[in-house]
């Protein structure tokens, strides 16, 4: 099972091998927001066996969801002398003091999975996802499956108002954008959860006429997706065939539904942002040249073609 | 007839709702059979209603004692993370339903006892639980979303019986079980008058503690129940989002219901027409395409509406209108409606 | 400041309706320099309106008000506290969750650039509370201290304010007697400083402990006004009672056949502390016990016992010879008691449900919830009390909110008829209902002695309880001072019995 941590980490973290062997002794300190959710989860795993395996010493510090526990940690690594910080910012103020102490003790910060409201000298680079390029993804690979057939979407929000649920919205028209066979022709919003996804599939399947038109549905987060799967199964037709479940994030249980058929895609939002984020600190220290101010992740598209079950045991080992 | 005219507001109210929905949806009264189940919005309604239906039951009696609690949506979430757990671990369904009831009742007893022992406001006693509870539901899950494969379970949440879906029974069922119990003995009454006085009730001998105890109790059974249903409905446990804010939706389902905050008279049967009237909201939004921007606001209005042809105020002002215009048809005809309840019987 | 005994605050005719009832009319006072002057008069007697009236919270309808020979105009108590008068209420006006210093300076403290001088406020605070003889933190929160610390704090704080005149409603209902001593030798001080108090209170020991003048009010007129020495405790008693003890016609009830054997309640040394000195009462079927006591003076405390709501901390009770224990209403109600509380509205009645439903409570509740009374039968006891007792209107199914007060009493006596009771403890059962009603409850009182109910009644109607009580206990200061049988139960002797200072009884 490790083998496939590995190799999962190692598809989005190009040049791990090279620079292992070179930061044998570095001491890194990590603020992480909490584990409010299984991704934070795998996050923080994630991270920690990336540490292991270039011979980072990590300290790990749970804010629980308080920015002031994770300024108190940062100084506390300031004061430590620790080579390098890496945050997972809970806000995205509030950050201008702390950060420039670490400046002062020449300590570079690297943020994770999140920007913050600061000049950009204050850290050495941000390692996020680019929300909107996730649905993009997801829009680009339903363009290509049903190629010039016509195909009504169903939409499933994200809480309304959130950035992910505005930027992956954005990113999935940008997709179908151009493509006229492909329309949404209802979007609402499931709050992120399985409960509601269900709930609003239901009703999308009573407004589309039993569901038989819905070609497609797109969820802006797996759990959404598993809620609409049942929905369509207890509307007496099959997800994955009858209608197409596309979604974002990749957690575990999505690729259970994917090996039984029941779901089409989804795009992940990698948990590894410490890979890329170790990387660009290890060429920083190398040879001092600073990596660009945004570090952008890659967000894999895996399809039922990826081997679902093994992707499952290997992401169900990570806290999700 | 007495009892018809207690819930005509709630019925006229649902019965608006729904027409105002099928204006905007057509075909969204139609009910078929299909895979020998019913099947339509209408069934969606009655369906999706069942965990604020089961909380309004039992925030019926609470609130009737003068009471409030706010703490059924985390023992959602604790029931639904405990029963998840016994059918991850392939224990007998009979076993998963009683220690869900059983932590349920548990529950209800602790508010029940800060309540009525302690003497604690109903508001914070049962604070402590809301916020607890979803901590206590993570610890179960070890927070993630706990899920199962047991078609035994599941079928709580997604089985049907004679063409009925399950959650609908049990609602129903807890419902006439609960509203029977409450009427046929004297618990109704004896609750009535605790809220009404509890110091009036208690010089003549009534029980106060053991009643407002027994209140909370059954809304921790009924939070139990719609636990159970939400968790098998999604074949799994979700301790964060497991009965989020339903305490909210419940407490509305009794007021437009007509059961005052301020505790004493109670109708079970229109709390629930209450929980109908919001899920018919809910799901008409669902139904109509709107942008999901409009769903708090078009609801919010829609009972600002509701409450407002409820109120006293309306109401006389309303019956008033009746009578001006009733005595230029029939003359002679003017009743006090002051007198209006009295009568009825 | 004007010298000892010159008038300081004059009020003259002071008339004053609510909702065209008259509360006050033409009532004076006169308070002079350096006294404590007592305001005293039974409930409804119109004592709180005047004080509200004289302290801003009320405006007056007629009449004129001078302090120190001037006309004022107090229209809130800022403007009165501005005028020198100053008020602490019965319940303290204070705030539990602030420091000492900042309830003594809320809404004045003293600033400094704009901000509070936390440190000048502590200290004036402890300089303040020395002169009190107060050795207290002010940076400590009030709920820290006891109720009659926190009653002086309330007095210091209304005098710093205020200066001249001090108005206390109540200070001592809820403290102990070397409590109350401590608040009076405060008061000693302020009045030789030259304050004028003026103090309400229902405790007769202490106004003749501190008072220098009375003023009684009774039915919204004053009735009478005198330096205490001129007032003796008897004639004060009188005048609070409004009678002319002379006038009063001699007369005895029917004789009643109580039969001579062991009483089948029997009380003996029951009391609680802080509520009514123990005593001993026996009970006997077919007689009713009058209980005569002013207001404050243990009268509804010796009820809370009776029917087990407080509970006794000494003595024993039997009934019918067996001992047994009485503590809750639940136990008293198991033995076949009932209870009329005084405080209809928030004791009685429970306002929202029916007629029907008030009438079946208590028997209802004796049965238990698993064993209802069914629809009918209900709706047949219900008829037959509305009958019996002439309940008007008579529906059974009306709120009872909306009954009359008299025919909301006799719902609540029909309650407990309901239960066939074996002892009926009513107390004040004909307070503020009308003539009619009034009569008829009277008529059955007696009509429930003859039946062989026991019946306590507690009542400030003393010509009622000469009527039909077979025994009358007279209680004063929280002490059942003396028991009344035979042709001593007159009015005469009862309003001497219930001057008489608890320490004349032995």
């Amino acid at each position: 099972m490790m083998k496939i941590v590995t190799r999962l980490a190692a598809a989005s973290a190009l040049s791990m091998l090279a620079s292992t062997a070179f930061a044998a002794s570095l001491t890194v300190g990590f603020s992480q927001i909490g584990s409010e959710s299984g991704w934070r989860a795998a996050e923080t795993t994630v991270t920690q066996n990336q540490a292991k395996e270039r011979g980072i010493d990590l300290k790990f510090a749970d804010a629980q969801q308080k920015q002031e526990n994770q300024i108190k940690a940062v100084r506390g690594f300031i004061a430590q002398g620790v080579d390098a910080i890496l945050i997972a910012p809970v806000v995205a103020t509030g950050w201008d003091d702390v950060l420039k102490e670490a400046k002062e003790a020449d300590i570079p910060v690297i943020l994770l999975d999140r920007q913050i409201e600061a000049p950009d000298s204050l850290y050495l680079t941000a390692v996020t996802s680019d929300q909107v390029h996730e649905g993009k993804v997801a829009g680009d690979w339903l363009v290509k499956d049903v190629g010039a057939k016509p195909c009504k979407v169903v939409e499933l929000q994200g809480t309304t108002g959130s950035s992910p649920a505005i930027n992956r919205k954005k990113g999935f028209e940008q997709a179908i954008a151009g493509h006229s066979n492909i329309t949404i022709a209802r979007s609402q919003t499931g709050d992120f959860t399985r409960t509601k996804g269900k709930e609003v599939m239901e009703s999308f399947i009573k407004a589309e006429g039993g569901g038989k038109d819905i070609c497609a549905v797109y969820a802006h987060n797996d759990d959404m997706a598993v809620g609409a799967i049942q929905a369509i199964k207890e509307a007496g037709l099959k997800p994955g065939t009858d209608i197409k479940v596309v979604s974002i994030d990749a957690v575990p249980d999505i690729f259970l539904a994917m090996a039984a058929g029941e779901a089409n895609a989804t795009v992940e939002l990698t948990p590894n942002m410490a890979g890329p984020a170790f990387d660009a600190l290890e060429a920083y220290l190398k040879d001092k040249k600073a990596p660009a101010k945004w570090i952008q992740t890659e967000s894999k598209l895996y399809t039922q073609a990826d081997d679902p079950k093994a992707v499952y045991d290997a992401k169900k080992g990570l806290g999700y | 007839m007495r009892k018809l005219k207690r819930l005509a507001p709630q019925i006229v109210a649902l019965v608006l709702v729904l027409f105002a929905v099928t204006l905007a949806v057509p075909g969204f009264l139609s009910i078929s059979v299909q895979n020998g189940r019913l099947y339509g919005s209408l069934v969606d309604i009655c369906v999706r209603a069942a965990p604020v239906a089961l909380l309004a039951i039992g925030m019926t009696l609470v609130i009737a004692t003068r009471g409030i609690d706010l703490s059924v949506g985390a023992v959602m979430a604790i029931t639904g993370a405990i029963a998840a757990t016994l059918v991850a671990d392939n224990q007998p369904l009979v076993v998963v339903l009683l220690v869900s009831l059983g932590i349920g009742l548990a529950c209800g007893l602790w508010n029940g006892a800060l309540v009525a022992l302690l003497d604690l406001q109903p508001i914070i006693a049962t604070l402590i639980l809301m916020v607890a509870g979803r901590g206590i539901a993570q610890l179960v899950t070890g927070g993630t979303i706990l899920t199962f494969n047991d078609p035994a379970f599941s079928f709580i949440g997604s089985g049907a019986l004679f063409g009925v879906p399950m959650p609908v029974l049990i609602w129903l069922v807890a419902g006439l079980v609960v509203g029977l119990v409450v009427r046929r003995s004297a618990l109704g009454l004896l609750i009535e008058a605790v809220g009404v006085n509890r110091r009036a009730s208690s010089l003549v001998g009534v029980r106060s503690r053991f009643l407002i105890v027994a209140a909370y109790a059954i809304s921790g059974l009924c939070a139990a129940l719609a636990g159970m249903i939400v968790t098998a409905d999604i074949h799994g446990a979700d301790a964060n989002n497991a009965g989020l804010w339903l305490e909210l939706d419940a407490i509305l389902a009794v007021v437009i219901g007509g059961t005052s905050l301020s505790g004493g008279r109670f109708s079970i049967t229109a709390s629930l027409i209450g929980a109908l009237i919001i899920q018919s909201l809910n799901t008409g939004i669902l139904m109509s395409g709107w942008p999901p921007e409009f769903n708090l606001i078009v609801k919010a209005a829609a009972i600002v509406v509701i409450l407002t042809l409820q109120s006293p105020t309306v109401a006389t002002a309303l019956s008033g209108l009746r009578a001006t215009f009733g005595s230029a048809s029939r003359s002679n005809s003017h009743e006090p409606t002051g007198k209006a309840g009295a009568r009825a019987k | 400041m004007a010298e000892h005994g010159a008038v300081l605050l004059e009020a003259r005719g002071i008339d004053k309706s609510f909702f065209n009832v008259k509360v006050l009319d033409g009532v004076d006072l006169t308070l002079r320099t350096g006294e404590i002057h007592a305001l005293l008069g039974e409930n409804g007697a119109g004592k709180s309106t005047l004080v509200k009236i004289l302290t801003g919270a009320y405006r007056r309808d007629a009449g004129t008000l001078r302090l120190a020979g001037e006309e004022i105009e107090p229209l809130s108590v800022a403007e009165a506290q501005a005028l020198s008068i100053g008020t602490v209420y019965q319940e303290v006006n204070l705030l539990d969750n602030l420091t000492v210093a900042e309830n003594l300076y809320l809404g004045r403290q003293p600033l400094r650039f704009g901000m509070v001088d936390r440190r000048r406020m502590r200290a004036d605070a402890r300089a303040l509370l020395a002169r009190y003889g107060l050795d207290v933190d002010p940076d400590e929160t009030l709920s820290a201290y006891s109720v009659a610390i926190r009653q002086v704090i309330a007095i210091a704080r209304a005098v710093d304010l205020s200066g001249r005149v001090l108005f206390l409603d109540e200070p001592t209902a809820s403290l102990d007697a070397r409590e109350v001593e401590m608040v009076f030798s405060i008061l000693r001080r302020l009045r030789a400083e030259g304050l004028s108090i003026v103090i309400i209170t229902h405790f007769l020991d202490q106004v003749y402990a501190i008072a220098d003048r009375i003023t009684v009010l009774r039915n919204g007129r004053m009735v009478g006004s005198a330096a205490i020495a001129d007032l003796p405790r008897r004639d004060l008693v009188s005048l609070m009672l409004g009678r002319e003890l002379e006038a009063e016609t001699h007369r005895r009830p029917v004789e009643v056949a109580v039969d001579d054997g062991p009483a089948a309640f029997r009380f003996r040394n029951f009391g609680r502390r802080g509520s009514v000195r123990p005593f001993d009462m026996d009970i006997r079927h077919g007689e009713v016990i009058g209980i005569a006591g002013l207001l404050g003076s243990g009268r509804s405390e010796t009820a809370f016992l009776l029917f087990g709501i407080d509970k006794a901390d000494s003595g024993t009770v039997e009934i019918d010879g067996k001992p047994v224990t009485l503590s809750s209403p639940v136990d008293a109600i198991s033995h076949g008691f009932g209870f009329c509380p005084e405080e209809r509205k928030t004791d009685g009645i429970v306002a929202d449900l029916s007629v029907r439903e008030n009438i079946v409570l208590a028997l209802q509740a004796r049965r238990g919830w698993a064993r209802p009374i069914g629809y009918r039968e209900s709706l047949a006891l219900a008829e037959h009390y509305i009958k019996a007792l002439d309940i008007r209107p008579p529906d059974p199914e009306r709120p009872i909110k909306f009954l009359s007060g008299g025919n909301q009493q006799k719902a609540i006596l029909a309650r407990w008829l309901a239960t066939d009771p074996r002892l009926l403890i009513l107390d004040e059962p004909t307070r503020g209902i009308d003539i009619g009603a009034h009569a008829e409850i009277i008529r059955l009182i007696e009509k429930l002695r003859e039946e062989g109910v026991a019946l306590v009644v507690i009542s400030s109607e003393i010509e009622e309880l000469v009527a039909y009580a077979s025994r009358v206990v007279v209680l004063s200061d929280r002490t059942h001072l003396r028991e009344l049988t035979g042709d001593e139960i007159n009015a005469a002797t009862i309003v001497n019995a219930m001057a008489m200072a608890a320490g004349e009884a032995a």
